[in-house]
C-alpha cells in the first residue's frame, strides 16, 4: 500500500468509528431533503399561482425553482460543517502525541497531507453521493434539465475540496479540535465575504481582486450551468495552496 | 551505529541541551540516565528526526539525520515517551497501520505481526480497541509498533513506565534480547534499570553529559576513588582543565551555582595538599577545600535533586556544566 492510501485508510477507519462523521452526515442529508422539499413546495404553490394567472399553459422551470435555491443554501451548510470534519485531522494527532509516531515514520508530510485530505473528501464525496437521491427521485415525477444539476454538483465536489483544505490548514495549526473548528469557520466566512467588499468597493482593481478570491461568484456560474477554465483553476489552485500552508506548517512546527 | 557530535537543541531562550557528543556501537545497549528535564527526550527526537538540533550533528547508521530523514526513519524503531497508540483502532489495526507506516509488504507485515505480539505476550488483547486497555499494555502495543519491522535501531523512551513490577522484568529480558543484534538506546531515571539491561550508561543532566561509562566501572570509579570538594574565590576560565592536569585528578565536574569544584582523584592519593599549592600559588583564592565520599546513588541523587522543586527553569540543575574526562 503506498504511505498516502495508508493515511487514507486509517482516516476512513477513524472516522467511522467516530460519531461525528455520523452527525455530520444525517445533518447534511436531512437539511438536503428538507431544503429541496421546501423549495419544490414552494415550487408547487407558485405553480398554481402562475396556473392561475396564465391557465394550464404555465411552464414550471424545476431548475430554478428547485435546484438553484437549494445548491446556495447547501454551499453555506458546508461551510458550516466541513470544519467539523477536518478539525480533528491533525489537532487531534497532537494532542494525543501520535504525531510523533508520523513524523518519525518514513513518510513525507506531503503524503501526510494529502492522505487526511483525501479521507475527509472521500466521506463529503460519499455524502454528496448519497444527496443525488434527491434529484433522481424528483425526475421520476417530473422533467428537468440535468445539465446545471450536474455541474451545481460539480461546483459542490469543487467548493468542497476548497473548503476541507482549509480545515486542514486549521487543524495544522493548533492542538485544539474545537478552536480548529472555529478557525476554519472563520477563514472561510472571512474569504466569502470578501466578495460583499469586492462589489462594494465596485470595478476597479482591488474590488476586482477580491471578488475573484470570494468562491461564491466561482460557484453561481456551476450553479447556473456554466463550467469554466477559470473557476476551475480557481478552486484547484485555491485548494492547493491551502495544502501547501498546512505543509507549511506542520513542518514549521518541528523547529519549536 | 549512532553518531551524535556537539547537539545544542534550543527552545526559544531554554536551552534543553547543550554540546551533547557520544556514540553507540553496533549491536550495543545504550542507556540514557537522567533526572525529568535532562534532555533524554530532546535527544532522543532528535535522533528520530522528529525534530532539527538548533547546532551540531547527529548520524544514524551512517545516514545524517538532517539531511537524509527518511533514510534514518527508516532505520529506526522509536518509542516515544507517550506511548503513540490510536485509541479507536483495534490493537491489530493499530499494528497493521504503523507497519503500512513503515513500508512493509502484506505478507512481510502479517508474519512480523504474529512475531512481536507473541513478543509482547498481547495474543489475548490482539483483537480489543486500544481505548480499553490498561497504561500497561498500551506501552507493550507502543513498543510492539517500535519493533514491528525489526529495525536496526531502537530508541526507546522511557520503556519501563507504566508497567508492573513483572512486566518491567520481562521488558528488560526483552531488551536485553535485543543486544548484540540490534543497537538500543533507552532513556530512564531508574538508576538499576540502567545498570541491569545496558552495557554503557550517559548520566545527562541539565542538558549536558555528566558521564559516559559501563555501569561496573562506573560505579566502581565512583565507590572507590576519593573526592575533593573545591572553593576558589576567582577562578580563572580555564580552572577546570587545569585542576584535570594535575597528576593523580581522573575528572572534574563543574557545578554552575554553588561554585564548588568537584575532583575525582585516584584512590589512596590524598591531593588536597597539591591542589591547596596550585591555588595558592596562582593567587584564585582558597575558600573552601575538603574530601567528600560519593557513591553513585550519591551522585545520582545530587543529578535528580532538580526533579522535586527546583525551579523549572531548571536546564541548569546543580550539576549542570559537569563532564567527566576519562585519563
Ligand atoms: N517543546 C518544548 N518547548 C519548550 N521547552 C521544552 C520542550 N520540550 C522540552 N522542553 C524543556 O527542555 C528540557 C529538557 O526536556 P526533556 O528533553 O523532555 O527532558 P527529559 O526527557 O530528560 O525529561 C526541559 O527543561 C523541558 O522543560
Ligand atoms: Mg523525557
Amino acid at each position: 500500500m503506498t504511505p498516502v492510501g495508508t493515511i487514507v485508510a486509517k482516516e476512513l477507519r477513524s472516522y467511522f468509528v467516530s460519531p461525528i462523521v455520523y452527525v455530520v452526515g444525517a445533518v447534511f442529508l436531512l437539511i438536503f431533503g428538507v431544503l429541496s422539499y421546501l423549495a419544490v413546495v414552494n415550487a408547487g404553490a407558485q405553480a398554481v399561482r402562475l396556473m392561475q394567472i396564465q391557465g394550464a399553459a404555465a411552464q414550471l422551470n424545476l431548475n430554478d425553482l428547485v435546484f438553484r435555491p437549494t445548491f446556495y443554501s447547501i454551499a453555506i451548510i458546508l461551510l458550516l460543517i466541513l470544519p467539523l470534519l477536518t478539525m480533528r485531522l491533525f489537532a487531534e494527532e497532537r494532542k494525543l502525541r501520535t504525531f510523533e509516531l508520523l513524523m518519525t515514520s518514513p513518510i513525507g508530510i506531503n503524503e501526510m497531507i494529502v492522505g487526511k485530505f483525501l479521507g475527509a473528501y472521500t466521506i463529503f464525496l460519499g455524502l454528496l453521493g448519497l444527496s443525488g437521491i434527491v434529484p433522481v427521485i424528483l425526475s421520476l415525477y417530473s422533467s428537468f434539465d440535468w445539465n446545471p444539476v450536474l455541474t451545481g454538483y460539480l461546483g459542490l465536489a469543487l467548493l468542497g475540496a476548497l473548503l476541507l483544505a482549509t480545515g486542514v490548514l486549521a487543524s495544522a495549526l493548533t492542538e485544539n479540535q474545537i478552536v480548529a473548528a472555529f478557525l476554519s469557520f472563520g477563514l472561510l466566512i472571512l474569504v466569502w465575504l470578501l466578495g460583499g467588499v469586492g462589489s462594494v468597493l465596485g470595478d476597479n482593481p482591488l474590488g476586482n481582486i477580491l471578488s475573484y478570491l470570494s468562491f461564491i461568484e466561482h460557484y453561481d456560474r456551476f450553479v447556473r450551468g456554466l463550467v469554466d477554465t477559470k473557476d476551475l483553476v480557481y478552486y484547484s489552485s485555491g485548494m492547493v495552496l491551502m495544502l501547501f500552508l498546512a505543509h507549511r506548517v506542520v513542518d514549521a512546527q518541528r523547529w519549536k | 551505529m549512532i553518531n551524535v557530535q556537539n547537539i545544542t537543541k534550543r527552545y526559544g531562550d531554554l536551552t534543553a541541551i547543550e554540546r551533547v557528543t557520544f556514540s553507540v556501537n553496533k549491536g550495543e545497549v545504550l542507556a540514557f540516565l537522567g533526572p525529568n528535564g535532562a534532555g533524554k527526550t530532546t535527544t532522543m527526537r532528535i535522533l528520530t528526526c522528529y525534530m532539527p538540533a538548533t547546532e551540531g550533528t547527529a548520524r544514524v547508521a551512517g545516514y545524517d539525520c538532517f539531511d537524509q530523514p527518511l533514510e534514518v526513519k527508516r532505520r529506526i524503531g522509536y518509542l516515544p515517551e507517550t506511548p503513540p497508540v490510536y485509541q479507536e483502532l483495534t490493537v491489530a489495526e493499530y499494528l497493521t497501520f504503523t507497519g503500512r507506516l513503515k513500508g512493509m509488504g502484506r505478507t512481510d507485515l502479517r508474519s512480523a505481526m504474529d512475531r512481536t505480539i507473541e513478543r509482547l505476550s498481547l495474543g489475548d488483547v490482539r483483537h480489543r480497541l486500544i481505548a480499553n486497555l490498561s497504561r500497561g499494555y498500551k506501552q507493550r502495543v507502543g513498543l510492539a509498533q517500535a519493533l514491528l519491522h525489526d529495525p536496526p535501531v531502537l530508541i526507546l523512551d522511557e520503556p519501563t513506565v507504566g508497567l508492573d513490577p513483572k512486566q518491567i522484568i520481562e521488558i528488560r529480558e526483552l531488551i536485553k534480547s535485543l543486544a548484540g543484534s540490534h543497537t538500543v538506546i533507552l532513556s530512564t531515571h531508574i538508576l538499576p534499570e540502567a545498570t541491569a539491561v545496558c552495557q554503557r550508561v550517559v548520566i545527562i543532566s541539565g542538558g549536558r553529559i555528566a558521564a559516559v561509562d559501563t555501569p561496573e566501572r562506573l560505579s566502581a570509579r565512583l565507590r572507590q576513588s576519593e573526592k575533593i570538594s573545591v572553593t576558589v574565590k576567582t577562578p580563572p576560565p580555564d580552572l577546570a582543565a587545569r585542576f584535570r592536569s594535575l597528576p593523580g585528578v581522573l575528572s572534574v565536574f563543574e557545578p554552575t551555582d554553588s561554585g564548588a569544584f568537584l575532583l575525582e582523584c585516584e584512590l589512596g592519593r590524598d591531593l588536597r595538599d597539591d591542589i591547596a599549592r596550585l591555588i595558592v600559588t596562582q593567587g584564585w583564592g582558597l575558600l573552601e577545600l575538603k574530601a567528600v565520599s560519593m557513591t553513585l546513588e550519591d551522585v545520582f541523587l545530587r543529578l535528580t535533586q532538580h526533579e522535586e522543586g527546583m525551579p523549572e527553569s531548571g536546564a541548569l540543575g546543580p550539576m549542570a556544566g559537569a563532564e567527566v574526562v576519562r585519563p
